[in-house]
């Protein structure tokens, strides 16, 4: 393989589907109409400006959430034409090779493209504001995190219609996912995609990590921060210590692609299961990483609601800490049935149950925050009611996997899809949902219509029982995940049509949020006061949307985990007016992430395709805007007047005077 | 009026969720819940036994979550209730981190004692059978080196026999799986694994690759029998008599990615036995040659199976 090398694979364009020729007109007819408009009304300045170029975590929040709302549509596509797949037997809608390139694209892009984002979109809107900070600690890094992120998604998305999508499932196990198995550009695509916003994640964890310890209010001790913030706290450092595992697997792998090493050939000394070992040390870690948030948004949440403190704050704290340092010692129980012997099952059986132990606790601490309280049921809190039920099923049955004989029957069967959808959709995708409905009135000035959710809850949540709760019974008979289609006489015709049935109602649901949003946008009541909800901790206390720099005044009054809350119980604010205003410090948007991510992009697409020269010319543009940045750091800041902080102040009492 | 209406509507789809999930109940007697055999009956055993643990924390729970959201539900309480400002019950705490405890006990206990039961013969005072199972993409091969005879995406085995499978794979993982006689193992190149199953009587069921191995993974389905200890040594005698002998080549060939039919050899040869792991000397994940020969020809000595953690060895 040489440098000057530019061999085309089989197909380039792929076109040999009605469904990807759909995917085709589409793309292209979205893309023109998005250069049309925006050039047409002159936006893009307006876009480069605000956006691309911003450093304030809202935004960057914003764009997250946004992208991860487009890879949940992607994602539930792909499963809806699974589940329209195997609706009945011997069903021909998708052939086995277009089955098995959608539940790889619908798995890797669910977790990583889709729960990532929207856990790390809610951890930037919230977070800072939480802790009273103006932003986080490396803003432009932060930056750099979501364009990383982004083009990370944009490379594995491509493959579809460009190359070729990856098919190896998404825990691309080799040998199958080796060159001899599967040759072609579809693998690199999953290992360059990840690669890419693999990075942008560990940033993202060093950068909150930083943020919470260094940047938070006075008197906001760590036992004071809110639960969202102490859940960030510990998934940050789950972060650095799992994703740097992910970024050395993946570029084990990527060595025996591209330049033939035996890492995890069969021959040559390689060790297919090392790819096994290595992928669920971080692969569990991950889990987790995309749950704890969840139960940090539920118990904000659910507390807020209840109009009642979180019971049992500190047992929520160690719990979490417990949680976080088990999630390291079970990755074993992906992979039981591997001969592992029968002392290592033993251990990993005993870890893995463990971890209901903490998780129990937290449950029974939300139950009891809401007994004795005052309980309402907005959108925020039906979601978090929805998960204690449902996560609690996907719980149970994963002690009931945890047991290594118990697992020989239930492995790699739909048994296991079902477990893991109740506690990945019935945990992170409801907390997920929860928080955006929480804090979306924070980050604009109006809340997501009511009605409309409420539908859209019944529907998703109805939708998502029938569907996986018969996945429950298919697998005990033996379904295997992963089979493009099965005969009439295994006898899971019934149960699969139900579940399909149950998967487009999830995709009703889905619409109807979509809906309920833009109708929110055009028609919903603004209030820029700031706390619609009632809340208890610091985003409350400012308006909404916040002024860019967020707090005018640092608050001064942080006194219990509930701060907010006490002060209107005191009936005092949270800000000492008194103090005269002062300049504030803030960083200077910057344009250097999306170049370097730019630059990414090239790297990463020239290496899917093994061409080496454009692959480093991507790197060497990388390095450049790395050394770029480096010179230009004298303007990194600014500070903003107090003579436009009071502006500020002066058009917020008019505008909510105007209101009133 | 409406949030009550509300709440109505979701007693009754749990209600119907329960009844849906108590009528699939019959037609579930198959596979996993059908146990055929005393590897599959004690998974079974213990698989029943967690489901009887954890339905005690879901109706707790469920119970619970029912009563305190139809108690305090703000539209149910009058207007100046005010929620006291609770920080938590260390008593109520350590009750349920310790109730979890027990649990976990309860169901560790029998999950270790049956993951070393695994290892070992289901009947160890009988004389077992073994059979090598191949996966190649996209059939199962199956070799009885004591027969001397092969068959293709079907399986014959004695009943109330042990069987000793030798799993391995030709090219990518997959997994050995016959739900009614027992659990499954993976099948891996060039690192063979045991698993025990026996089948109580005479009986027909289906196996399955359960671990994605490629295109026509779905296609991986083959027929157990279970005949009785004579029908199963005639059917051999007659395999032996009357079905053709397999040449180098044509097992070549069978190895070729791709699906074919149901086949039966009266031989196979010399260089499809699944061999020992050879790593040619490498040091990285190299296996002691001797160690797995003794386990080979020790049919006892199985608590120690070739796994992820020999190169420690």
């Amino acid at each position: 393989m040489g440098l000057f090398n530019f061999k085309m694979p089989e197909h380039f364009i792929i076109m040999n589907n009605p469904l990807i020729i759909g995917a085709w007109i589409s793309i292209i007819l979205v893309s023109v109409g998005i250069v049309f408009f925006v050039t047409k009304y002159k936006k893009w300045g307006y876009l480069w400006r605000e956006w691309f170029t911003t450093v304030d975590h809202k935004k960057i929040g914003v764009m997250y959430i946004l992208a991860a709302l487009l890879m949940l549509f992607r994602g539930g596509f792909d499963a809806i034409l699974m589940r329209t797949q195997l609706a009945l037997p011997d069903l021909k809608v998708l052939d086995a090779q277009h089955y098995n390139e959608i539940f790889t694209t619908h798995g890797t892009v669910m977790i990583l493209f889709m729960a990532m984002p929207f856990i790390i979109g809610l951890m930037n809107v919230a977070v800072p504001l939480q802790i009273g900070a103006r932003d986080v600690a490396f803003p432009v890094l932060n930056a750099a995190s979501f364009w990383l992120f982004f083009v990370g998604a944009m490379i594995f998305n491509i493959s579809f219609v460009v190359g070729g999508s990856p098919d190896a499932g998404w825990t691309n196990y080799v040998p199958l996912a080796g060159s001899d198995l599967t040759p072609g550009v579809g693998i690199n695509y999953y290992l360059w995609g990840l690669q890419i916003a693999g990075i942008g994640t560990l940033a993202t964890g060093v950068n909150f990590f930083v943020t919470i310890l260094k940047m938070r209010a006075p008197g906001m001790t760590l036992l004071r921060m809110p639960m969202f913030t102490w859940s960030t706290l510990i998934t940050s450092i789950i972060i650095i210590f799992a994703f740097p595992v992910l970024t050395v697997t993946l570029a084990m792998l990527t060595f025996d692609r591209l330049f033939g090493a035996h890492f995890f050939t069969i021959d040559a000394g390689g060790m297919p299961m090392m790819w096994a070992n290595l992928f669920w040390i971080w692969g569990h870690p991950e889990v987790y990483i995309v749950i704890l948030p969840a139960f940090g948004i539920f118990s904000d949440v659910i507390s807020t609601f209840a109009r009642k403190r979180l019971f049992g704050y500190n047992a929520m704290v160690i719990s979490m800490v417990a949680i976080s340092g088990l999630s390291f010692i079970v990755w074993v129980h992906h992979f039981f049935t591997m001969g592992n012997g029968p002392w290592i099952n033993s251990v990993f059986s005993i870890t893995t149950m463990a971890i209901a132990i903490p998780t129990g606790v937290k449950v029974f601490n939300w139950l009891f925050t809401m007994y004795k309280g005052r309980i309402e049921t907005p959108a925020p809190m039906l979601w978090s009611l929805a998960f204690i039920p449902n996560f609690l099923i996907g719980g149970v049955t994963g002690v009931m996997l945890a047991s290594a004989p118990a697992d020989y029957q239930y492995h790699n069967s739909y048994f296991l899809v079902s477990h893991f959808h109740y506690v990945l959709i019935g945990g992170t995708v409801f907390g997920c949902l929860a928080g955006m409905y929480y804090w979306w009135p924070k980050i604009f000035d109006f809340k997501i219509n009511e009605r409309i959710s409420k539908w859209a809850f019944w529907l998703f949540v109805v939708g998502f029982n029938l569907c996986f709760v018969p996945m429950y019974l298919v697998g005990l008979q033996g379904m295997p995940r992963r089979v493009y289609t099965y005969g009439e006489h295994m006898g899971w015709t019934t149960w699969n049509f139900v579940e399909t049935i149950g998967a487009y109602l999830m995709g009703v649901g889905f619409m109807l949020i979509v809906w309920a949003i833009i109708y929110s946008i055009l028609h919903e009541k603004r209030d820029r006061s700031g706390d619609p909800w009632n809340g208890r901790t610091l985003e409350w206390a400012i308006s909404s949307p916040p002024p860019h720099y967020n707090f005018s005044r640092m608050p001064s009054r942080v006194t219990s985990a509930d701060p907010f809350w006490d002060a209107k119980k005191r009936g005092e604010t949270m800000f000492d007016e008194n103090e005269p205003l002062k300049p504030i410090h803030m960083p200077n948007n910057d344009g250097m992430p999306i170049v370097l991510s730019g630059f990414m992009f090239i790297a990463g697409f020239g290496f899917v395709f093994e061409w080496l020269l454009i692959g480093f010319i991507g790197l060497l543009g990388v390095i450049g805007s790395m050394i770029w940045r480096s010179f230009k750091d004298y303007d990194a800041d600014h500070y903003v007047q107090v003579d436009e902080i009071e502006r500020d102040q002066a058009e917020l009492k008019a505008a909510l005077e105007g209101r009133s | 009026m409406l949030p009550l209406r509300n709440g109505a509507w979701k007693w009754l789809a749990v209600a119907g969720m329960m009844m849906a999930i108590l009528s699939g109940c019959e037609p579930v007697k198959m596979g996993v819940l059908n146990p055929k055999g005393p590897v599959a009956q004690k998974q079974y055993d213990l698989i029943i036994w967690s489901v009887v643990l954890m339905s005690v924390i879901l109706i707790v729970v469920f119970v619970l979550f029912v009563v305190i959201l139809v108690r305090f539900r703000a539209s149910k309480l009058s207007k100046d209730y005010e929620p006291p400002d609770v920080e938590g019950n260390t008593f109520l705490e350590i009750v349920w981190t310790a109730i979890p405890v027990l649990i976990v006990v309860a169901l560790a206990v029998p999950t270790v004692t049956s993951t070393f039961d695994l290892e070992k013969s289901p009947s160890p005072n009988k004389k077992p059978i073994t059979i090598e199972a191949t996966s190649a993409q996209w059939k199962w091969i199956f070799k009885y080196p004591e027969q001397g005879i092969e068959t293709v995406n079907y399986l014959k085995i004695p009943a109330n026999v042990p069987v000793r499978f030798k799993l391995s794979s030709h090219d990518a993982m997959n997994s050995f799986w016959i739900p009614e006689l027992g659990g499954q193992e993976y099948t891996m190149a060039d690192m063979p694994m045991f698993l025990w199953l026996e089948a109580d009587k005479p009986g027909k069921f289906i196996g399955r690759g359960n671990n994605f191995s490629g295109r026509d993974f779905a296609k991986m389905e083959f027929t157990v029998e279970a005949k009785k200890q004579s029908d199963f040594d005639s059917w051999v005698d007659h395999v032996k008599k009357t079905a053709p002998k397999q040449s180098e080549k044509e097992y070549k060939a069978l190895l070729k990615p791709g699906t074919v039919d149901l086949k039966t050899y009266s031989s196979y040869p010399k260089s499809a036995e699944v061999k020992e792991p050879n790593h040619g000397g490498m040091e990285h994940g190299g296996m002691d040659m001797d160690h797995s020969k003794m386990k080979h020809e020790d049919m006892e000595g199985m608590e120690d199976m070739p796994g992820m953690d020999h190169d420690k060895n």
